[in-house]
């Protein structure tokens, strides 16, 4: 079975406490229709488990299918600069039919960031090089397909479902408690 | 016509797939597609091969904006297929397969994935990386 390479360290954007049962670690790109279903999904799950999941998201995009994926990418990278990670990861993926060097700066905006410097940000590629790391990683990792999860440093293939998901977190916990 | 000996002195990454245009999110060649500079790191060539008919090829590769060759194993169909042992002669189509040839054209590394598994780059990677220098 595939296992998570890089664990996860601070440099990660992470909802949830370190001392959490249960990691939960997302590969996603913001323009793939099914990270955005994921998304709603990882919400619900996120709400069920409470304090003892801890989520993170990592970047994947696929730059050549998906125009706006890199620059999505880096416009969160960006605000998570500014500790607005996660609202940028929220707002990509709740509008992902709007993604865009136009969006992304109102986006910049509604989070009080600076548009320009987003702009200047992007067109000097300030966050290219943690976007491509991340990817790098995540091939290395045995990511094939967006988006990729992987419970507890296993990759999991499982359907991307509520109730999937729910029932392999569970088995995790288990597995944590009772090695 | 396209022979492996042209390719002599670089290593070669095969990738034996079943067919063109499988959905997107989850498809082993647009993955490949992204991976190509990990792959340009150790000087390796990519290519894709399927029984699909060239003309096919051409469509898949501007859909999905392909950076590499994709050869066609057309006629005599899974002809090179069968020579590599990965031929499903019951369906008509190749096996998901990798394979990994040194400079030297000796295959280093094989991997048969189920097939409707994606096998991802990692195994692909890492042989690169043991290839002798």
């Amino acid at each position: 079975m595939a296992k998570l390479k890089v664990p996860v360290s601070p440099d990660d954007h992470v909802q949830g406490s370190d001392n959490a049962e249960v990691t939960l670690v997302e590969y996603g790109d913001y323009e793939c229709h099914d990270c955005g279903l994921a998304y709603s999904i990882v919400k619900q799950v996120q709400k069920h488990f409470g304090t003892r999941l801890r989520f993170v998201f990592r970047n994947f995009p696929l730059t050549k299918v998906h125009p706006h994926a890199e620059s999505a990418a880096e416009t969160a990278e960006f605000a998570g600069a500014h500790k607005k990670f996660w609202e940028m990861h929220d707002l990509l993926f709740e509008k992902q039919d709007r993604l865009g060097d136009a969006f992304f700066s109102e986006l910049a905006g509604k989070l009080e960031l600076s548009p320009a410097e987003l702009n200047q940000a992007l067109e000097s590629n300030k966050f290219a090089a943690r976007v491509r790391a991340e990817f790098s990683d995540g091939v290395r990792s045995g990511v094939n397909r967006t988006p990729t999860f992987f419970l507890n440093g296993d990759r999991y293939d499982g359907p991307v479902e509520f109730t999937d998901l729910v029932s392999a977190i569970d088995k995790a916990v288990a597995t944590a408690r009772h090695p | 016509m396209f022979s492996l000996s042209e390719l002599l002195g670089k290593p070669v990454i095969l990738a034996f797939y079943p067919a063109d245009f499988s959905p997107t999110c989850g498809d082993q060649i647009g993955l490949y597609n992204e991976v190509l500079p990990e792959f340009q790191k150790f000087g390796a060539e990519l290519l894709g091969i399927s029984v699909d008919g060239p003309w096919c090829h051409a469509a898949f590769a501007k859909a999905r904006n392909l950076h590499f060759r994709l050869l066609s194993d057309f006629e005599p169909k899974g002809a090179v297929a069968r020579q590599y042992g990965v031929y499903r002669a019951a369906d008509g189509i190749s096996e998901r397969a990798l394979f990994v040839i040194g400079k030297d054209g000796v295959i280093t590394w094989s991997y048969l994935s189920p097939i409707r598994e994606n096998p991802g780059a990692d195994g692909i990677l890492e042989a690169l990386e043991n290839l002798p220098k």
